[in-house]
């Protein structure tokens, strides 16, 4: 069979050390004067993508895993030619349609029947294909009632379901979808996965990028490992994804990744954070029931009127276990002023079954989720060892005592 | 199967694929309608702001710049008179302003999704014009309240000044909107930037308030051209094409040319920096 998707030697190059994605001529003129150009510090260079070579078969559904920074997004953003590559061809063999986030072009002004011809037309549907398919969108989106009210009086999980409808209803050879699933209420996940599901065994190809690596298993049937822009491991997605675990647990801590990661409004970067044993080192390895804390490096280019951080671990079956959530009366008096400030906590303990938990934190800056990273790596849990008894599972433990004595 | 695609670096500087904007016509006239639809919703009168916004400014104008400054106005009411100004200027100012800001304001779909980015500001005159229809409307109803009627041609001269307007003012667009992506000072400029045009165009006097000399640099204005002419008309049916449309129909078409390549120069970053 001939691959419907051939990638060849693909490399991408990104400048940074800029903080801002925009810049204000001021500054450029500033710059050209303050450093003459003999004096300029060369743009940092940075390859997000190094040198990447694969083939896809038409069917196949290949699932990408990597860490934060690892250039999945990137390898997404080519293959659907948001972005050219710096090197490197690739070529594909059908029409493309990307879901990097479903709503795209949504206007909130427009009712759901003219956002459904809109969203249609910016994905890649003709507007014939659109009206062909737009009862079975408007039903299977569930909003028969809502068609002609505007979509900014939708609730968020209609504006979600009209958003992924509409996507889902794309017929294009080859699917690239990022995340998509991180969305919605745990019934719609169900409901999305089972749409991909179809896609796939109606013969297309499906590029999945994903952190939830049951998903991952249980959907791909080949799955590429990346690390640092490139391939370290490609094959079956139970070999892969054992592989990515392993790999996680060997470096030493759950961590950032290879840059800071900016919040979606500027408003603060998140320059590290790692989760620390009972005795405040780096670990990716704690010891169930014991304390457990954690060190965070903020820089805030704004001051907050309320800041919450969330640490939360989901365990094998991406079901989240445990959510950890700051006070917020924890900004107000200490952020008076932008900058780098450290934040540190610790919990008492956490009796958490043994097993490998993937760690995921939010930042929510003035009551809104400004930075969301579903996946800073994996710890894991280790038993005490005292505490092996038969018979014991479920998502937590805890520790008890028994008395047993006879009846009189 | 029918679609190939090969992604290779970009190295191809001025290159227009035809064909692929002829593929993406869909999205083009959507983006289009979108702008229409959008444009008035949550405003109390809606679609009349297009009708209030010429008649106001004219009746200021001819407040202030005729009876106040008395600016000669030929055979015209100086309302009449400035009204055909404006009409024209105003399709130029406002396809300018749009097409700029197009890129900036559909950032998130020029990130997540590709398409030729260059239906954006094109879209946005196309969506302008739709105000230009019903400023027209106004101007001869304007015109035939007042007596006069103009002759024939003007069927013939408006189309053209149009195309003329349209071309310049597509071509400072896609240029504006290309610096735009990177340097957000344009949509602060852009207003001092228009108005310095307007008072360099004929709007408010005649080019004959010009040293003749001189009057060259006002044909390089691609209003110009197309707001004498049609003054002259309203009075005289004699039409002659004057050289100064030739020479505001060769700068439009340069303008037009110096900004495709420097959008298209510009186009593949587009998605990495916006």
């Amino acid at each position: 069979m001939t691959p419907i998707i051939e990638v060849h030697h693909l490399s991408k190059r990104y400048r940074i050390g800029r903080a801002q994605s925009y810049f204000s001529l001021r500054d450029s003129i500033n710059h050209f004067f303050t450093k003459p150009l003999f004096l300029r510090n060369r743009p940092r260079q940075f390859w997000s993508l190094h040198n990447l070579s694969f083939q896809v078969e038409p069917g196949q559904v290949l699932g990408i895993i990597g860490s934060n920074g690892a250039g999945k997004s990137t390898l997404l953003k080519i293959l659907s030619r948001i972005t050219p590559p710096t090197k490197g061809t690739v070529d594909l063999h059908g029409r493309v349609a990307s879901l990097l986030e479903v709503g795209t072009g949504f206007h909130p002004e427009l009712t759901g029947r003219e956002n459904i011809f809109l969203n249609g037309a910016i994905l890649g549907m003709s507007q014939k294909e659109i009206r062909a398919k737009f009862d079975e969108i408007t039903s299977f989106a569930e909003i028969d009632n809502f068609l002609d009210t505007p979509v900014k009086h939708y609730s968020s999980g209609m504006y979600m379901r009209l958003a992924f409808a509409v996507a889902a209803h794309l017929e294009p050879e080859i699917l690239l979808v990022d995340e998509v699933l991180a969305v919605g209420d745990h019934q719609f996940q169900r409901k999305c996965l089972g749409k991909m599901r179809d896609v796939s065994r109606g013969g297309r190809t499906v590029i999945f990028v994903s952190h939830n690596l049951e998903s991952i298993k249980s959907l791909c049937t080949q799955a590429l490992l990346l690390d640092k822009g490139r391939i370290i491991a490609s094959g079956s997605p139970q070999d892969v994804v054992s592989r990515y675990i392993n790999n996680n647990l060997q470096e030493n801590q759950v961590d950032t990744g290879r840059y800071p990661i900016l919040a979606q409004d500027n408003s603060l970067t998140l320059l590290s954070f790692s989760l620390l044993n009972s005795r405040h080192k780096p670990s990716h390895t704690l010891i169930s029931g014991n304390e457990i804390h954690w060190s965070a490096s903020l820089k805030f280019n704004r001051l907050p009127q309320s800041f919450n951080f969330v640490i939360a671990l989901e365990n094998e079956n991406n079901s989240r276990v445990v959510t950890i959530a700051s006070q917020p009366s924890l900004s107000a008096s200490v952020i008076t002023k932008t900058g780098r400030f450290t934040l540190a906590g610790s919990c008492p303990g956490i009796n958490l079954q043994p097993g490998y938990y993937r760690c995921a934190v939010g930042i929510r800056f003035n009551d809104q989720t400004v930075l969301y990273q579903p996946s800073l790596g994996f710890i894991t849990i280790r038993d005490n060892s005292t505490s092996m008894y038969p018979g014991q599972n479920g998502l937590v433990r805890t520790d008890s005592v028994w008395h047993i004595s006879h009846e009189h | 199967m029918s679609y190939n695609y090969h992604i290779k670096p970009r190295t191809d500087l001025f290159s227009l694929d035809l064909k692929e904007l002829y593929d993406f016509r869909e999205l083009f006239f959507i983006f289009a309608w979108r702008d229409i639809k959008v444009r008035y919703k949550q405003t109390v009168i809606g679609i009349l702001w297009v009708v209030f916004q010429p008649l106001v400014t004219m009746l200021i104008f001819t407040i202030f710049f005729g009876r106040l400054a008395r600016i000669p106005s030929g055979s015209l009411p100086y309302s009449l008179f400035v009204l055909t100004g404006l009409v024209f200027w105003n399709f130029f100012a406002n396809s300018l302003t749009h097409a700029s800001l197009s890129l900036v304001e559909n950032e998130n779909i020029i990130k997540k999704v590709y398409f030729p980015k260059i239906i954006l500001p094109l879209a946005a005159v196309v969506t302008t014009s739709v105000d230009l229809a019903i400023n027209l409307a106004i101007l001869f109803l304007y015109a035939l309240y007042l007596g006069f009627t103009p002759s024939w041609q003007v069927l013939l001269i408006i189309p053209i000044g149009l195309i003329v307007i349209a071309t310049a003012a597509s071509g400072l667009g896609l240029l504006l909107a290309s610096v735009n992506v990177k340097y957000r000072d344009v949509r602060y400029i852009l207003p001092f930037f228009i108005q310095i045009m307007l008072f360099l165009s004929p709007v408010i006097y005649g080019s004959d308030l010009i040293d003749p000399s001189q009057r060259i640099f006002m044909a390089i204005n691609p209003t110009s051209g197309v707001i004498e002419t049609v003054r002259r008309l309203f009075t005289q049916s004699n039409f002659t094409f004057s050289p100064d449309f030739a020479v505001s129909a060769l700068v439009a078409v340069v303008i037009f040319l110096i900004g495709l390549a420097y959008f298209r120069h510009t186009e593949r970053f587009f998605a990495d920096i916006v």
